[in-house]
Order: C-alpha cells, then sequence, then structure tokens
C-alpha cells in the first residue's frame, strides 16, 4: 500500500504557498500594476484621467527632481564603493588568523548594524549640530575655532549623510565578507603560498576572484536601498537646505503625501526608480559576468 | 629576528586598524548612553560622564509622550508581524521546495522578481487600499501588507533544501497527515533557521519607518520611530530626554543581537549561501 508522491501531494503544495501567494497578490503585485497604472494619469476636474506621458515629461522640468536624482546618484557613486571597500578591508583584517579577542572585534563592528534606521539618522544628526558632540571635540582639539554648522552646508549636509550611513552599513556588509572569506578552503591560499605569492597577490588574485558572488550580491543589495533611500535624508536633514539631500524616494514621499497630493506625477517617478534599479542591476550582472 | 620583528608589527597594525574601527563603531552607543544620564545643557557642553538627570529625563520623556503605550505599539506590532511573516513565509517555502506543484517555478520566479519593486512604487495604492477598507490608523494596516516577505520565501526554500526528503516519505508511509509532518517534523529540527527568519522579521517590522508614517495619525497608535522622529523634529530639542527615547529604542534590538548573535548573522548571511 506505498502511497507515490503523485498528482494528490500537488495540492499540498498549493495550499502552503497560497496564503503567502495571496497575501502577495494583493499587496504587492496588485499595488505595483495600480501604481504602473497611475503613472500615466493625472488629475482632471477631481479625477484621475488618462494623460500618456505627460507625467514623464513634466519630469524633465522639474528641478527639484532632477536635483533629487542627482543626489541619489551622488550618494551611490560616493558611498557604495568607500562602504565594500572599508567592509571588504575590515572582514580580512578579522579573518586573519594571528587576530586575538576575535569575538570583541566582531560584535563591537556589527553592532551599528541593529540600529533602527530612525535612531541612528537621529543620533547623527544630533552629533553633527551646532553643539553636537563632533564639533566639541573638533574645537577641544583645536581644529575648529568655533563651532560649524555643518547641516546648512549643502556639501557638509551630503558628506554627514554619507558619514552616517557609512557607519551604519560598513559592518552589515562585513557580516557578508566575512562568511564568504571563511568558506573559501584553506587549501586555496596554501597552494598560493607554497608558490611565493606576495599577500597583496593572494588577495587580488585568489581572494577577489572566490568572494566575485558576494560582491555583486552586496554591491546590487546597496545600489537598491540606495536608491530607496529615506528614513536617513528625512530624519537627519530633512531634504535641506534647499533641496540639496533630497532623495529621489524623499521626493516621491513629499509628492504623495506633503505637498498637494499628486499620486499620478508621484507613481511616474518611482516607476523611474524601477527603471533604474533593473538597468543597474543588468550592467552589474554584465560586469561580473564577463570576467568570468 | 628581523623576520619576528617584521611579523610583530603586521600583528600590531591589523590590531591598531580594528582597535579605530571599534572606537568609531561604538562610540555613538556610548554616547547616546551618557546622554540619556545627562540634562540637555550638559550634553550641549560635551560631557560624556554618566550624569544625574535620568529621572528628569525619564519624566521629561513621559510629559511628552505615553511612552508605555508606545512601547506597548511596537512591541505589539513587531510580534504578531514576526510570529506570523515567518508561519507564512516558512510554509510558502515548504511548499516550493517540497512538492512538484505545477505552475510553482513561475510563482517563484515572481516572488523573487518583486525583490526589484521599490516600496515607493506600491506604498500609493497601498495607502487608497487602507483608506478604503478604514484600516487608516490601525495596527492591522501596519502588519498587514508586507507579511509575505519574498527574502524570507527565498531564505526558508533554501534552508528546507538541507531537511532529508525520506523522512517525509518515512512520514507519510505511517501515515502522518501533511501539516502535522511540516508542524511536528520539520520545525523541530529546523529551530535555528525558524529563529534567524524570527530575527530578521523581528528587526524589520521594529524599524519600520516610511509606511507607519504614511498610514499612523494619532499619538496613541504611533510606535518607536514615529516617536523618535516627531521628538526630533520639535522646534527645540531635549537631548536628554530624545536620548532616553533612542535607548528604549534600541535597546530591546541590541539585548536580542547579543544573546542570539549566531542566528542573528544567520539571518542576514542566508541569502548568500
Amino acid at each position: 500500500m506505498k502511497r507515490k508522491a503523485g498528482p494528490n501531494y500537488n495540492w499540498y503544495g498549493w495550499i502552503f504557498i497560497s496564503t503567502a501567494f495571496l497575501l502577495y497578490l494583493i499587496f504587492t503585485i496588485y499595488p505595483a500594476g495600480a501604481s504602473l497604472m497611475l503613472a500615466f494619469q493625472g488629475m482632471d476636474g477631481g479625477k484621475y484621467v488618462f494623460t500618456g506621458l505627460n507625467n514623464f515629461k513634466r519630469m524633465l522640468g522639474d528641478t527639484i527632481f532632477l536635483q533629487s536624482l542627482k543626489n541619489t546618484f551622488f550618494y551611490l557613486i560616493i558611498q557604495v564603493p568607500v562602504m565594500l571597500v572599508m567592509a571588504l578591508s575590515i572582514a580580512t583584517l578579522l579573518n586573519s588568523k594571528v587576530l586575538k579577542w576575535k569575538g570583541f572585534f566582531r560584535t563591537s563592528i556589527f553592532l551599528p548594524c541593529v540600529t533602527s534606521l530612525v535612531a541612528y539618522s537621529i543620533l547623527f544628526k544630533m552629533m553633527f549640530s551646532m553643539d553636537g558632540i563632533v564639533n566639541q571635540i573638533l574645537i577641544h582639539f583645536g581644529i575648529l575655532d568655533a563651532p560649524y554648522q555643518y547641516l546648512q552646508n549643502s556639501g557638509w549636509a551630503r558628506a554627514v549623510i554619507i558619514i552616517a550611513m557609512l557607519w551604519r552599513w560598513t559592518g552589515y556588509n562585513v557580516i557578508f565578507y566575512l562568511s564568504a572569506l571563511q568558506n573559501i578552503p584553506k587549501e586555496t591560499f596554501e597552494a598560493a603560498k607554497v608558490d611565493g605569492a606576495n599577500a597583496f597577490y593572494v588577495f587580488f588574485k585568489v581572494t577577489i576572484p572566490q568572494l566575485k558572488p558576494i560582491i555583486l550580491l552586496t554591491t546590487i543589495m546597496s545600489t537598491n536601498g540606495t536608491l530607496q533611500l529615506f528614513d536617513e535624508t528625512m530624519n537627519i536633514t530633512q531634504g535641506g537646505p534647499a533641496n540639496s539631500t533630497m532623495t529621489v524616494s524623499h521626493y516621491i514621499y513629499n509628492q504623495s503625501f506633503v505637498y498637494a497630493p499628486n499620486f499620478g506625477y508621484a507613481s511616474a517617478i518611482s516607476y523611474v526608480v524601477v527603471f533604474i534599479m533593473i538597468i543597474l542591476a543588468i550592467i552589474q550582472f554584465g560586469v561580473a559576468g564577463k570576467d568570468n | 629576528m628581523k623576520e619576528k620583528n617584521m611579523k610583530l608589527l603586521r600583528i600590531s597594525i591589523i590590531h591598531v586598524f580594528l582597535v579605530i574601527a571599534v572606537v568609531i563603531s561604538v562610540f555613538p552607543f556610548f554616547w547616546m548612553i551618557t546622554g540619556a544620564t545627562n540634562a540637555s545643557v550638559d550634553i550641549t557642553k560635551g560631557t560624556m560622564k554618566l550624569g544625574k538627570a535620568l529621572k528628569d529625563n525619564w519624566s521629561n520623556l513621559q510629559s511628552s509622550a505615553n511612552i508605555l503605550q508606545i512601547s506597548w505599539n511596537t512591541i505589539k506590532t513587531t510580534v504578531i508581524y514576526t510570529i506570523l511573516s515567518i508561519l507564512i513565509c516558512s510554509m510558502a517555502g515548504y511548499g516550493f521546495e517540497k512538492y512538484r506543484s505545477k505552475g510553482k517555478n513561475i510563482v517563484y520566479a515572481m516572488f523573487l522578481l518583486s525583490m526589484m519593486i521599490p516600496f515607493s512604487a506600491q506604498m500609493i495604492p497601498l495607502f487608497k487600499m487602507a483608506a478604503k477598507g478604514n484600516m487608516l490608523d490601525s495596527h492591522i494596516a501596519i502588519i498587514l501588507p508586507t507579511l509575505a516577505m519574498p527574502f524570507l520565501v527565498f531564505f526558508f526554500r533554501q534552508s528546507f533544501q538541507s531537511y532529508p526528503n525520506e523522512l517525509i516519505e518515512a512520514a507519510r508511509v505511517d501515515g502522518a497527515n501533511e501539516f502535522v509532518i511540516f508542524f511536528q517534523l520539520v520545525f523541530m529540527p529546523m529551530k535555528s533557521t525558524f529563529a534567524a527568519a524570527a530575527i530578521y522579521a523581528f528587526m524589520k517590522q521594529w524599524n519600520n519607518y516610511l509606511w507607519p508614517l504614511i498610514v499612523i495619525q494619532s499619538n496613541e497608535k504611533k510606535t518607536f520611530s514615529l516617536l523618535l522622529s516627531s521628538l526630533a523634529s520639535a522646534y527645540y530639542v531635549d537631548y536628554g530626554q530624545l536620548m532616553l527615547a533612542i535607548v528604549f529604542a534600541t535597546l530591546p534590538i541590541i539585548i536580542v543581537f547579543l544573546t542570539m548573535q549566531k542566528q542573528f548573522v544567520e539571518g542576514i548571511v542566508g541569502s548568500s549561501k
């Protein structure tokens, strides 16, 4: 009387999947589709009507939108590479055989990535405010004569956001790199050492190629995270001064819920973000694939 | 001798670099904890010692917000969300991995692709749905939309690969019901997978900000993220009070992290294995 894992079990498979699938259809697929429709609609006489590409044309002349796009790419181009290089370096040090107190170093370096995005944003806002600890330390050591208003200067305000993000996310990426480093078979390194290769050669010719999939993963994750950056700019600078730190996601939020609501236009911008994310992911996969 | 010195130098450099990294990582926590015990005036003077204003900060915080209510709101939404989402996502992951249902792979691919859709491209229709369903300003509205997390479905599917099919087959031969097999047979040995997923979901909801900001309006319904954000954007910011609030919002997660670091790391890295 042995039953086979035949057709009748297929139904169980669907039953197990059904709750997640239903929720997913209602709360992900439907909203994403409805947003896409909204992207081609505008208000006319209190109702949303089809307006073709009007929303997309409007973006080209919207200086705040263009500024927010520029800012987002600025964060992306500066913060992501700096963070990933730092994370990889720290992970390599943490993986060193001669390192003492490994547990202590790891725990301390992972610690920032448990703080809530709002909490650390506010903490950094306070640290870099006029009477914050950064000014006090710099004055104490004679580097500054008087407190400086970092968040009132557009260049410095962007720098503070990048510094804050580096603090919060570097340890998070270290976790990925460290676990990948630990998975590289020891023989790989020993073989290179027998051949008389020096440490730098081993790192660039042995370690990095082995870590390629994880570097790709962290790059895509950080890119997507940065393109959706909101909590930090909202709580550190509110997008100011003069929109110089505003991100695209922040602008979408403002267009939807702060200014007079313009759901059509906001949706159109959100699909520009989707489009950029897909293009960047394709490029990143392409670059990673080419070297193989 | 020279070689030995070189080695010593290398070890020292590694340690010095990491000590600097640790100081930078830990300093904001240190500043936050000392700040919570000092009066605003002292914090702005740059004190970094434990002070005596903890009680004052606490009573100030209580007068500007119902902190117990907000703690309860945050705990309630986070715990309910964590339990439901790991239940739903683990079942889905199991369904995808252990059954050969038709059309399954297309659905799974859809799940994975939707990780590329940013929340901003979903939030406006979600907001409209919440408004239509009379769910604005409710905790259900915070919990419901993100229960089916593609990442967790993926994570569970990957993890269930290691559970032997033979054991499931054997249980079936013994006449066990499919749900009994999942909840009794599979759950126990995979406990650490569930713990890792729970930590992931817990963190996500505890720190959730943008969506609650959109759907929650009244002060009695707020969670920690919303409280912190509104305290920090007040015209006059009381540093001591704000830092105490940040300590409240951060401490539970730090405790979870310190006690379950292994599962925590697994929950983060699980995706990349």
